[in-house]
Formats: C-alpha cells, structure tokens, sequence
C-alpha cells in the first residue's frame, strides 16, 4: 500500500518522472496540487450546488438584514399572529415581529456559531486523536481525559462556565462578543471528544499500514508524517463529524440559552426560534417550517461540500 | 373567621354533592395529570406544590380553604373562632374538636394524639421541616380528650390558622411515623412515599418523580364516595403536552396548572375533549426594582447593597416612569388571557386586604417623558436619556420561561419609547430561585436594575407576605443573601406599620393596615411594580364531574366529590 | 489482548475514582440550591434548616468521603443482601437523594424497564438500519439511494428531537389516535393484548431515537466503507476472483469498521443515559428525565450517582472498544 507517494505523483506530474519514490517528498508546485482538487471538486454536482446554496445562506443572513426595512426586535403589536404577505413574506410572530428578520438576524448568529463552534471541536478532537493515536506514551492520559469529558454532565459544566468567565470575556470583549465566545467555546469544548475517539481509532489502524512503514523507513519526521500521511487518511470520519458538528451546535446554542448562557432573550437564533415555534405547531405551521428548512439547508449543504472536499483530496478518485 | 364565611363554605360544599347519590368507586378510573412529577408524599419534607397536591388526595388537615377564601372543616368538627369560644379571648391559645368517629384508611381511630404528634413532628429541631413556619409560635399543646387538642402560642396570634390549616399541614398518623422523627425522617422512604391517611384515597404504589397509583379509601368518613375506585397521578413532561393530554386526546381527565400562551390553550379547546377552568388567588406577576446599585464596578460584597444607592431607580420619578410605560391589558392578552387580570397590587385577593388602587392601568408614554424630563432627565446620545453623566440604561433579569420573555421583549420596547436602553437577561429558574450565594444571578443577590417574577402567600393572611419588605429582611452579604426584602426598600415608616398588624386582631382594622402597607409599596413609591394578577388555568374533561378549582388550597380538595359524567 | 484488557480494567479504577472527584467538585462548585423548587413563601430561615437537614453544613471533603463509601461499600451489599436474601447492610444509611429522600439506587433501578425498553431498544434498531444503508450508499455511491439516504438521514440528524416528537405526537396521537401521546410507566406485559399495548406506546418514542442514532451511524459507515472500497486490496481481492458478496461484506466491511465501532461504542452508554429530551416529550420517565430533573432540582447525590455510573459505562465501553480494534485489525498493538 502506497497511497502517500501516490498522492504525489498526479501532482508532481511529469516534473520528476523516475526521482519519485528516490526523492522522499517530491517539491512539486502547490498550485498545481490544488488546482487538480479545484478541478474534481468542480466535477462534483453535488459538492458545487451544496457550496452554492451555502453561499446563498451566507448572503442572505449578513447582507439580507441591510436591506429588509424591518429589525428584528422591533414589535408590532397590531400587527401579531400574520400569515405570508407583501410586507411580511414569512409573516409575523406572536409579538408582531417580522419572521423574516427574525431568520435573518437568527442565522447571522446560528451560521456564525454554528461554523466557528464546529471548527473548534473538530480541531481540538482532531488534534487529541491524532497525538493520542500516534503517541504510544500520550494514548493513555489523553483517552483518559477524553473518558472524563464525556463522563462530566453538560448542563453543570456550562453553568460552571458561565460563573467563571460569563463578566470577565464581557469586560474584555464587550458583552457580544464575549458572549459570542463563550457559546462557541462552550459548545467547543464540550462536543470534541467523540472526533477525538474516532480520529484516534483510525490512526491506531492507520499507522500500523506499510505505506507508514515505509514514510517512516525513509526518515520522515513525526510532523511531516501526521500532516503528509496520517490527517488526509482520516479526513473522511473527520468531515462526517463536522457535518454532524454543525447541526449540533446550532441546536446545543439554542438549549445554552435556556441556561442564561446564551445570548440575550430578545436575540433571535434559529434554534430558539424552532423551540418557541414548537408550542403553535398546530396553528401556525410554517413558523416551525422556516427554521427547520434553514437548518436542515445548512447541514446538507455542508454535508455535500465535505462530500466534495473529501473526493477532490482523495487521489485515487481524482485520478480516475 | 366570620360565621358568614362559614356558612358559606358549608353552602358551597353541599352544593357540590351531585355525586353523593353515587356508590363509593362506581365509576371506575380516573388519570391525574401534573407537568411537574411529585417526588414525595410528605409535605413536612418537600414544600414543591406538586408534592403538596398530590399528598392531599391522601392525607387532610384540620381545614381547609375554599375557592372563596373562607374556611371549611375537614377533619375538624368546626373551625374554631373567637366568637364559638375555639379561639381564647387574648388569642393565646386555639382549640381544634376532631369529627367523632374518623378512621384511618388502615382501620384505626384518629385521635387528638394524632395532631400533636403531627405538630412534633415537624417541629423536630433535626427534622427541617418544610412547614416550620406554620408552627410557628406555638409553645405547647395540651390533649384535652381523645378528640380535643388545644394549642398554645407564646404571645397573641391574631391568625391563628397556619398549624392544621390547608395542605401544606395535613395531619400525620402517629403510628406510621413514630419511628421517624428529626433526623430519621428521610429514613421512612415507606411511610413518605405512602402515608396512610383519611383523604378520600390510598397510596398503592408511589414511583418517585413518576407516576402514583391509588385506590378509593375504604375507610373514607362519607360511604358513598369517592365515587372512583382508582386513581393515576402521573408526573413529568410540560404543560403543553399536559394539557394536550386532556383536550385534545382525552387520555387524561384533568391536567394542573397550564401556564401556555392563550391562543395556544384556545386551539386545543377546539378539539372538545374538555374545557379549561380558571380561579384567582395572590399570585402576583411583578417587576421589583432595585433600590441599591448592582454595577460591577463596584467591590464583591458592596454590589447591591445599602451601601451604595442605586443612581437612577432610588429616584421616585424614574420608577414612576418606568411604572407609567406599562401596558398591563396588553401584557395580559399577550400571556395570559383569562388565565390573567391586570392589577396595581401586591395584594389582589382577598377582597377585604385588597386595595382599591387602580392608578397604573392606563399606559401613558407621553405622561412618562414629562415626568422624565421634569425630573431632569434629558435624552442624550442614541435616544436614551441622561442626568449628570449617569445613563438611563438598565440590566432586566428573570427566569427563563416564554411568557416572561415575551414580557420583556415588550417591556424593553416600552422604555426604549420613553428613552430608556434596557439589556435583557434570561436566566435557568433552578439557578434564579435557588439561593445559593456563590451564585451572581440568584434574584435575591439582585446583580441587575429590575426584575421580574411572581409571588403569592400562602392561606388567605397576608401579614407575613407583606413583612417581608421591613428593613432587616434585605439580602445581604453578612446573611449570605438570604432574605426576603428582594429590592433593599427601607422605610422606618412601614417597619412601624407592620408591627402594628401583628398586634391588631380585628379584621377591618387588619384590612385597612394591608391595604395602606400595599399602596407604601406600589402607588405610593412603586418599589414593587406589579403587572399580572395571575390567576390559574387548569383543565379538565368533558366527562369528569364535580371539578372546583381552589387556588388557596390545593387543586384537588374536593377530590372526592369528582365523579363520571355518563 | 488478555494482559490488555487486565491492565486496562485495573488502571480503569484510579480513573474512575478521579472522574468521580472531579464531577463532585464540578457539582459543588456549580450555583445551585437544592431549595430552589421551594416555593418564596417559605421564610428563609425554614430554608436553611432544611439545608442542614440534608447534610449540606458539613464541608466537601466529608460529603465526598461518605458518598464513596455509600456508593462503593454500602450499595454493593444491598445489592447481595437483594440476591442472597442476607442482611449485611441493614440499619446503614444508603445514597439518598434529595428530592425524595429515598435511596438513590432504588429510583434507578426502577427506571431501568422503560430506559432499556425505549431507549436500548431505539439504539439496537438505530444500528440495525444504519449499518446496510451505510454500506449500501457506499457501494453504489452517488445512486438514487444515496442521495434519498443522505437526504433523510442529514434532515433526520438536523432537526432537533423536541420538534419532531412534537410533530408525531400533533399527526400520530392528536390527530390519527393511533398511538398514545403519554408513556404509561406502570403497564406490564402479561399476554398478547398488553404486548400489542407495550409496542404501540413504544412506537413513536423509538421511532424518533432510531431515526437519529441511525442518521449519525450510517454516515460514519458509509464514508468509511467509501475510504476502503478505492483501496488496492480490494483489487488484488477482486483479481483473485473472489465473490463481490465476500469482497464487500467480508474484506472492506471488517477494514471499514474500526470508525463505526468508535462510533457505536460512544453511543452504548448514552442508552443508560436516557435520551433526555425524547423521554420529555413522550413522558417516558426513565433515567434521562430522572437526570434532567435531579439537575433541576439540584439533588447532588441523584445527580453524582447517575453521572457516576454513566462514567463507569463510558470507560467500560471504551475498553471494549480498543479490544475489539485488537480484533478487527490484528495489527493494532498495545503492548
């Protein structure tokens, strides 16, 4: 099994025709690497429509709430309980105020905690799975410590949290941001592991493989050999767990408000609205209906991005 | 009490005796359900509502309240006042007659041993008794004979009903919890989670925090009821699938206490199954201020404290203002509907303690910026308003729940209207309520400017509801923030007052200090800012009979006249 | 393996002994106040008895002493005193919880029925579904199938438990009656008709949890079995005319399931930890409400227990896991 000289091979294309396995690793051009991945990535009808939709998403939920006349907070007693209309496409909410706002502002928040939490546990999980995996004398503490995050109980950890930190990030960062940091490490820190066991499974399998073997008869470093070799093996697990992450922490940011630990209650997000709209489930359907399309976009999209993203860095697909 | 009251209460309990003509458990099955699951079935271990209610079914007091307010013999023969010689002159002692020939559901005699060992019980040093406070006062009591007990207080009790009154202090039977006294209360599990009892039904088998089956008390005083033969009381889950259970399954034949939006309550009604019934009691939904300055700026332990007033809402125009805002009609038909009546008072109900003051009810913006820039308050950068460098702008707390937040969306656009920015905070009700001081958001330490959230009293008395706004009782660092007086008001004049309702025995002078304690507090001062008079809405079949809903006592009562519509 | 799984057992019990501290100082430390349920109109003074009826003046270290030796000395022998109708442990005081002020042990065991009949069961059918679609949208990748399936399952995983619950409830029991809306905890199964009555309340609760464990497992499978499918072994295999049955279902199945084992074994214990929010919705009452609610009401033994036993199932299953890599690919070593 060669798969990591493979890998360069395609890239380095005719440069070095007979000096690829002398050569340990080949200098090629990045950019030609990366515009080999560009161009399998493009071939991917899915992976093209689920980046174009979450671009869409992306636009409508920070340009869209420059241009829409309504704020989200704004109240228009009068005008509570509306079906869609002209002034009101998605209508309006018990208070009067505008859905589409709502869905707005809430997917500024969701989107933005959902991402930058995901991209956080995904790190740390990666992170301690592959050093734990690799490092025969780091597997055992760090599995350990694993075992006693996901044996803390949630909720008394985010209340703990909250007392430790909640007024020192607001004096630091302003009470935004602060809080904005606080959910995102919140949900960070608490949702890493399960990454963290399955990266470490696959490297324990993965570094016992000969094309390892043979990385490592030629004097690759431990750096070089986890970048080069082990992460982009495990790339597959990794990007199922950031798909799953991201609708996880969408709905985990919705029940940290619950606590007092989320944003302020007249902030919307897309999980408390889906929460709040759960109760008029059966006289106003589409305001369940809304949120839950937007997630459920979110996800898939991401999904059938990662789908792409990880068929364009496989070398064997994007050879065929 | 007044013989009135009394023979009111009498009226009102023959009247609900249609099923009388029934055989005691003719009826078959009925399904209880409460949102909160009872966790225990002694209420001198647990004060939760939920564990009080469901023990009634169980275990009596001496008395207890009707949806009126007035009282109603339960084991007693009558209810002791002055006038029948129950109460001594000096108001120094009560003497309580049990009805001859009750019996325990196991078969034995109640005796007046009964009620003493109860009130031994729970005044155990050791035990932490939940009710203590009903006990209060009492130095001794004498067993007169098998069916007479006298209790004796250490100084005159003008309300003499907190010992063996309503459902916090039913009456333990001796036998069953000899064994369990001061600290090897928790030790009983057997007899807590299934006391015997004289209540209409029987504990057959209790799953904490679950589900409790019970049957029809073969010994129970009136033969021919309760008309059901067996009862479920399940627990858990929330109120919307409460009362979904009920009018729109019909699984359920009466759900507890559907605090859900009024439309969302109006849409399951439609579906028939059963109709919605609501009462009034003291529940008070306020927005109390705060008199001491929370800012974070200032030392740990000096943060909302006497030591530094706060540098608006210590002023009376500011409160006013704020007061002034409020659009209480429209708060109610936002969250509550009939379940709601919008009030100026911290005591709504009963009539004789409730003030007539209705000053708030009208909203008024523009009476608000007068008032505002009268007192100095000019609108400075972005809106808000300003006086000597100190902005107008307010932290608002309360727990999380959705009609509270609702009130704080609006409230917030409110005050934003009259130029005031407020920061809205949610916080988990079992870190609010809970007192633990090393918490920064429990709503006695009061870390923010106001807030929101309900209160009531217990029986009909409200002096010791009202006392809890003297001086002393503010929360403070040196009493680890424990107390009563949640917004620091302080006034020698109302520390006078409340003293002199404890020492005022005739009803209509009581009256008349309540109501002028109540305006010292709202209209006089608007410390305490109240909105809702919150009433309770609970839900019932279309097929079960007999439901009175009671909010001075527990919600089942009259449990034993419930029965089958056919 | 044996010398592995030894050692792992026994170096498991320091571990267990130091997560058990850290959730008791996390507990501690968190605000709370197992008064918080009682209503204002108790003074605060009643208050503070009560708290000292409970043992809370009593400082840490003294409280973490006794709740080892309840847990790890007394319970074990009311457990053999239950088996062996002995009496070691009469007149000593158990772990009780704060609510109801009865042992702790007693509450747990039970809500095991419902907890494993729901939640157990919804997990086993979440597993059973997810394995051949992970393995089939694999194999035929980019079919029909797998888009249908990964349409379902990202939407199945998306949208949070407490609305479709809700929604099946609103279709299956308000709407249709086929089903009932409330969990009836007390019902046994005697005969064919209480059966039938076991499945039909169980339905919609199970349907809900299998959708989202089965969302979460078929994905791991299938981009696990896609990484193998590619690799050259799978080649030589196919070249040495083996059955494309043996190829995919023998070779790349065992080499692609070192993830979904990872994957199952992390869930395993989530079973005994109920699934909070679902058991709310359909009132359940099993371990996860009793958790929700022991956190609720700030019942620290409740809530020590629980999380303790949860721990001792996360570090057991994951033992089993790293044994079962042993097995799957001998060339994972330990020693």
């Amino acid at each position: 099994m060669t798969e990591a000289p493979e890998k360069v091979i395609p890239a380095a294309g005719g440069a070095t025709p007979a000096g690829a396995l002398a050569d340990p690793i080949p200098v090629a051009p990045p950019r030609s690497q990366w515009r080999a991945v560009w161009q399998q990535f493009k071939t991917h009808r899915g992976a093209l429509l689920g980046g174009i939709i979450f671009l869409v998403i992306v636009l409508a939920v920070f340009i869209g709430p420059l241009v829409w006349p309504y704020d989200a907070t704004y109240i228009d007693i009068r005008a509570r309980n509306q079906g869609p209309s002209f002034a009101h496409p998605l209508g309006t909410d018990q208070l009067g105020r505008d859905t589409l706002a709502r869905m707005m502002a809430g997917g500024q928040t969701s989107v933005a905690v959902g991402i930058t939490a995901m991209l956080l546990a995904l790190f740390l999980g990666s992170l301690v799975g592959v050093v734990a995996g690799y490092f025969k004398r780091l597997d055992g503490p760090l599995m350990r410590l694993t075992d006693l995050f996901l044996a803390l109980p949630l909720l008394p950890l985010l209340l703990v949290m909250v007392l430790l930190f909640r007024d020192a990030l607001n004096q630091a960062f302003g009470p935004e941001t602060g809080i904005f940091i606080l959910i995102v490490c919140a949900i960070g820190v608490t949702s890493w592991m399960p990454t963290a066991r399955i990266v470490r499974g696959d490297v324990l399998a993965l570094k016992e493989r000969e094309f390892v073997l043979a990385a490592r008869s030629i004097g690759t470093r431990n750096t070089m050999m986890i970048l080069r070799h082990v992460l982009p093996n495990v790339l597959s697990p990794i990007m199922v767990s950031a798909t799953l992450g991201i609708a996880n922490a969408i709905i985990t940011e919705s029940a940290l408000s619950f606590l007092g630990l989320g944003f302020p209650p007249d902030f919307p997000t897309w999980g408390r609205l889906l929460f709040d709209a759960t109760d008029y489930l059966q006289q106003y359907p589409e305001r369940v209906f809304w949120p839950g399309v937007a997630i459920s976009l979110t996800v898939l999209s991401v999904n059938y991005l990662g789908d792409g993203l990880r068929d364009a860095l496989d070398p064997r697909i994007r050879g065929r | 009490m007044k013989i009135k009251s009394v023979l009111l209460g009498a009226v009102a309990a023959t009247a609900l005796a249609p099923a009388a003509f029934a055989e005691r458990g003719s009826d078959g099955h009925v399904n209880v359900i409460y949102w909160q699951a009872p966790s225990i079935l002694n209420p001198y271990l647990s004060s939760g509502t939920k564990d009080i209610e469901s023990s009634s079914l169980v275990i009596e007091p001496l008395g207890r309240y009707d949806p009126t307010g007035a009282l109603v013999p339960y084991l007693a023969e009558e209810i002791p006042t002055v006038e029948n010689g129950g109460v001594s002159e000096d108001l120094t002692s009560i003497t309580w007659k049990l009805k001859p020939g009750l019996k325990w559901s196991d078969g034995s005699p109640v005796t007046s041993a009964d009620v003493k060992f109860t009130a031994d019980y729970c005044m155990h040093p050791e035990g932490g008794c939940a009710q203590l406070a009903k006990f209060e006062g009492i130095s001794s009591i004498d067993l007169i004979d098998d069916l007479t007990v006298k209790v004796n207080f250490s100084e005159p009790k003008p309300n003499p009903y907190g010992a063996f009154m309503g459902g916090q202090s039913p009456i333990l039977q001796k036998a069953q919890f000899e064994n369990c006294m001061g600290a090897k209360a928790p030790e009983c599990t057997d007899a807590n989670f299934g006391p015997i009892g004289t209540g209409p039904f029987a504990v057959t088998e209790f799953r904490p925090n679950d589900v409790i089956s019970m049957v029809a008390n073969p010994n129970y005083r009136d033969p021919a009821k309760p008309a059901f033969a067996t009862l479920t009381f399940k627990g858990g889950g929330d109120a919307t699938a409460a009362g979904r259970s009920v009018l729109e399954t019909g699984e359920f034949d009466y759900a507890w206490n559907l605090q859900l939006a009024p439309d969302v309550i109006a849409k399951m009604e439609e579906a028939g199954k059963g109709k919605t019934v609501a009462a009034f009691g003291s529940l008070v939904e306020r927005i109390e201020m705060n008199m001491t300055d929370p800012s974070p700026s200032l030392p740990e332990g000096e943060r909302s404290t006497a030591k530094h007033p706060h540098p608006a809402l210590s002023e009376l125009a500011v409160r006013k203002a704020l007061s002034m805002a409020i659009d209480r009609e429209l708060l109610v038909e936002i969250g509550y509907g009939k379940a709601g009546r919008a009030t100026c008072n911290l005591v709504p109900a009963p009539a004789m303690y409730a003030s007539d003051n209705t000053d708030c009810m009208t909203q008024d913006i523009e009476g608000a910026k007068a008032l505002l820039e009268e007192a100095g308050w000019k609108v400075g950068a972005g809106g808000i308003r300003e006086k000597d460098g100190v902005k107008l702008s307010l932290l608002y707390q309360t727990s999380t729940n959705a009609v509270r937040q609702d009130f704080q969306a609006l409230i917030k656009q409110w005050w934003s209207e009259i130029g005031v920015e407020t920061e809205l905070r949610n916080i988990s009700g079992s870190v609010f309520f809970g007192g633990d001081p090393g918490s920064p958001d429990t709503f006695q330490k009061f870390y923010a400017d106001v807030e929101m959230y309900a209160n009531n009293f217990d029986g009909t008395d409200p002096e010791a509801y009202l006392a809890q706004h003297t001086c002393e009782k503010a929360p403070k660092p040196e009493s680890q923030w424990q107390g009563e007086n949640i917004n620091r008001f302080c006034d020698p004049e109302y520390d006078k007052l409340v003293a002199e309702l404890g020492k005022t025995g005739i009803l209509s002078e009581r009256g008349a200090i309540a109501k002028k304690l109540n305006e010292m507090l709202t209209k006089d001062s608007y410390v305490v800012v109240p909105l809702v008079d919150r009433g309770r809405v609970s839900a019932h079949s279309n097929t079960l009979g007999g439901v009175v809903l009671n909010t001075w006592d527990s919600e089942l009562w009259n449990a034993a006249d419930w029965y089958r519509i056919k | 393996m044996l010398t592995f799984t030894v050692r792992r057992l026994v170096l498991a019990v320091p571990t267990l002994l130091f997560i058990s501290l850290v959730i008791f100082l996390l507990l501690e430390l968190a605000p709370g106040d197992p008064m918080a349920q009682v209503p204002l109109t108790v003074p605060p003074e009643v208050k503070e008895k009560m708290r000292e009826a409970l043992g809370l003046g009593q400082p840490v270290h003294i409280r973490f002493l006794k709740w080892l030796v309840q847990f790890f000395w007394i319970e074990p022998q009311i457990l053999i005193d239950n088996i062996f109708g002995t009496g070691l442990a009469e007149g000593k005081l158990r772990v009780l919880s704060w609510q109801t002020r009865s042992p702790v042990m007693d509450i747990v065991v039970q809500r095991m029925p419902q907890t494993l009949w729901v939640v157990g069961m919804s997990y086993i059918i979440g597993v059973l579904i997810a394995l051949p679609i992970g393995i089939y949208s694999a194999y035929k990748q980019y079919s029909i199938f797998d888009q249908v399936g990964t349409f379902v399952s990202m939407v199945g995983f998306s949208v949070p438990t407490f609305f479709t619950g809700v929604l099946l409830i609103v279709i299956f029991s308000v709407n249709l009656g086929w089903f009932p809306s409330i969990y009836d905890t007390t019902h046994k199964v005697t005969d064919w008709s209480s059966f039938v009555f076991q499945l039909r309340q169980m339905a919609m609760p199970v349907f809900v949890l299998a959708l989202y464990n089965a969302a979460q497992i078929s994905r791991f499978m299938r981009a696990s079995m896609l990484d193998n499918l590619n690799q050259d072994y799978v080649r030589t295999a196919r070249a040495k005319g083996l059955g494309e049955k043996a190829v995919v279902l023998v070779h790349v199945l065992r080499n692609s399931m070192i993830p979904v084992v990872t994957v199952i074994a992390l869930g395993a214990p989530q079973v005994f930890g109920g699934a909070i929010i679902t058991e709310q919705v359909f009132k359940v009452n099993g371990l996860g409400q009793l958790l929700i609610g022991a956190i609720e009401a700030n019942d620290l033994p409740m809530v020590q227990t629980l999380t303790f036993i949860f721990a001792l199932l996360i570090v057991l299953f994951n033992i089993i896991a790293d044994v079962l890599y042993g097995i799957l690919d001998p060339r994972i070593r330990y020693d």
